[in-house]
């Protein structure tokens, strides 16, 4: 758990880059600064590990005021995962991972048992990776290898500075997802800066609207989406939130609200779609007239229906708009 | 691609065929035989000549490395241009007019000449040296500093390794200009293999001059070899840069 409480930073010049900033990150959860660039999000995450000192306020972590910590101890029980990735050129992977261990003093054998554990989640063999430098991997797997190194020492909490930023597309969806997977196993403490909406609304258990080093709203990304405190995060989020925030909700959603349509047997050109679907891919996969009808299935591919574009609109409208604190996050 | 093979094959073709011309030349008419005459000679000159060289290469070394190391420490940061023009200025300073300097406050003698090769080979070290730790990547410092390092882990770890290619082509870059300089040792008394290649200026005897300047030349290539087989040992294998020569 990490509390702010009237956390400020000012610079020399008189400049303040952090405002006033109260919130708590809740055990477990991953909560993502969200704004433009200058708004202080990366500020704010480097005061955490006191990169950045703190001008006024306090920072709690797990109920300790991280100034009373000793710096050093403090960083090496906080996970850093940073844009550029940060691996060591002249360290080889398995150095690199195990940097934090190391430092903390683990025996040789528990140091292998965990690299072997932590290339495993993400699917890369330790035995077959450990060995080289992070130059002969490629771009995605560097980032990966970043993410499992700020996990090494098993901390509490982890801070990531824009982690999948300098990823293509659809590499960076690839690994968030395989993230929130890992996520799902480690349940750690996590504040996550984006200034990719999408991102966010992905990622975020809640988003904290950063602007000029004061908080604009702290919300449930659906509750920020919908239900807008001001005209900056209205404006921030678009005249498309309404469509961004159906990226929340899936198919299962809308079959327990308002049910699917019948399939109607005597149309050939049809496609399928799984269930757990969200609905904003789907919306646009209706959009684009892949097929007459699209018929949903499940794990067995049993088909359950049809879903249309008006049932689509139906949902937003009823659910989405009238009853937003209910929907959460899956 | 091919045409550029085809020419440095016969640029490096040609160069051997007037090195081994020169050579014929040299033994044809006797010019290496004050190595094998005066041998006894020629191994103390040569000695003498290691001996600048080692002398003034490692006191630089002991010096400008931990200068060029503390000048990019953050603290230090604003000494830096400081540091770098004193330096420099040792080096806008012709090799001569240093010995001839140096002659009136340490006398003649191999203390003058070690002084003014130590004052030469100061500035290609220090410079890499900053050069290298300069370069690496900010981003690398900020990881190492976010994960609980201390200052001198992040010195030992990760600048020094990363910065090892820069601050050993330095070192190697001053060693083998310094074997050269070190010829000039014989103006201020200082010995070494400059003895012969100048008593065969000033007798116009080619064979004292080539048994004196040919083993320099070679010496110099033979050092630039040996360091950089020790680079190639002590750099790590990730931070190499990628093309080598």
């Amino acid at each position: 758990m990490i509390t702010f409480d009237q956390t400020t930073k000012t610079y020399e010049g008189g400049v303040t880059a952090v405002n006033g900033v109260d919130f708590t990150v809740d055990k477990g959860n991953i909560v993502v600064l969200l704004g433009p660039s200058g708004c202080g999000k990366t500020t704010l995450l480097r005061m955490v590990n006191r990169l950045e000192t703190i001008s006024d306020g306090s920072i709690t972590i797990d109920g300790e005021d991280s100034m009373s910590l000793d710096q050093i101890a403090l960083r090496r029980k906080i996970g850093y995962v940073i844009q550029s990735n940060g691996l060591f050129p002249n360290m080889t992977i398995e150095e690199n991972v195990m940097i934090v261990p190391d430092l903390l003093g683990w025996k040789k054998k528990e140091k292998r048992e965990r690299f072997n554990k932590l290339m495993e989640m993400i699917g890369l063999s330790g035995e077959k990776f450990g060995k080289r430098y992070p130059h002969e991997l490629s771009g995605g797997q560097q980032q990966r290898i970043g993410v499992i190194r700020a996990l090494a020492a098993d901390p509490p909490v982890m801070l990531m500075d824009e982690p999948f930023g300098a990823l293509d597309p659809i590499i960076r969806e690839k690994i968030q997802d395989e993230f929130l997977q890992i996520q799902r196993e480690v349940k750690k403490t996590i504040l996550f800066v984006s200034h990719d909406i999408d991102e966010a609304i992905k990622m975020a258990d809640k988003i904290v609207l950063l602007r000029g080093g004061e908080v604009m709203q702290y919300d449930t990304p659906s509750e920020m989406l919908v239900r807008p405190k001001n005209e900056f995060v209205r404006e921030f989020f678009g005249k498309d939130r309404a469509i961004k925030s159906l990226s929340l909700h899936t198919i299962k959603d809308l079959q327990e609200v308002i049910g699917l349509v019948n399939v109607d047997e005597t149309i050939e050109d049809t496609i399928t779609i799984h269930i757990r679907h969200d609905l904003r891919n789907t919306l646009s996969m209706l959009l684009n007239q892949e097929a007459d009808q699209v018929i949903v299935v499940d794990d067995d591919d049993h088909r359950l229906g049809a879903i249309t574009i008006d049932l689509v609109q139906k949902y937003l409208h009823f659910e989405i708009k009238a009853k937003p604190t209910l929907v959460q996050k899956g | 691609m091919n045409k550029k093979k085809i020419m440095s094959r016969i640029v490096s073709i040609l160069v051997y065929a007037l090195v081994a011309v020169f050579f014929i030349w040299a033994i044809s008419n006797s010019y290496f035989d004050y190595i094998f005459s005066e041998s006894g000679t020629f191994l103390h000159l040569l000695k003498q000549h290691l001996q600048l060289v080692l002398v003034s290469s490692l006191l630089a070394v002991v010096v400008a490395l931990p200068v060029g190391i503390l000048v990019t420490r953050r603290s230090f940061r604003r000494a830096e241009w400081i540091v770098s023009n004193t330096v420099n200025l040792g080096q806008t300073i012709p090799s001569l007019a240093v010995l001839a300097l140096m002659i009136s406050i340490l006398g003649i003698g191999f203390k003058t000449a070690v002084f003014a090769l130590f004052i030469y080979s100061l500035l290609p070290m220090y410079r890499n040296t900053v050069a290298g730790i300069d370069s690496i990547d900010e981003n690398l410092i900020d990881a190492a500093r976010g994960m609980g390092m201390k200052p001198i882990q992040i010195l030992f770890r990760i600048e020094l390794p990363n910065a090892s290619y820069s601050i050993l082509a330095g070192i190697r870059t001053a060693v083998v200009l310094n074997i050269g300089t070190a010829a000039l040792a014989y103006v201020v008394g200082g010995g070494g293999l400059g003895v012969w290649i100048f008593t065969g200026i000033q007798l116009f005897d080619n064979g004292y001059l080539i048994s004196g300047a040919i083993p320099v030349t070679l010496l110099a290539i033979f050092v630039d070899y040996l360091l950089r087989l020790l680079e190639r040992k002590i750099v790590p294998k990730g931070s190499k840069p990628p093309q080598e020569t």
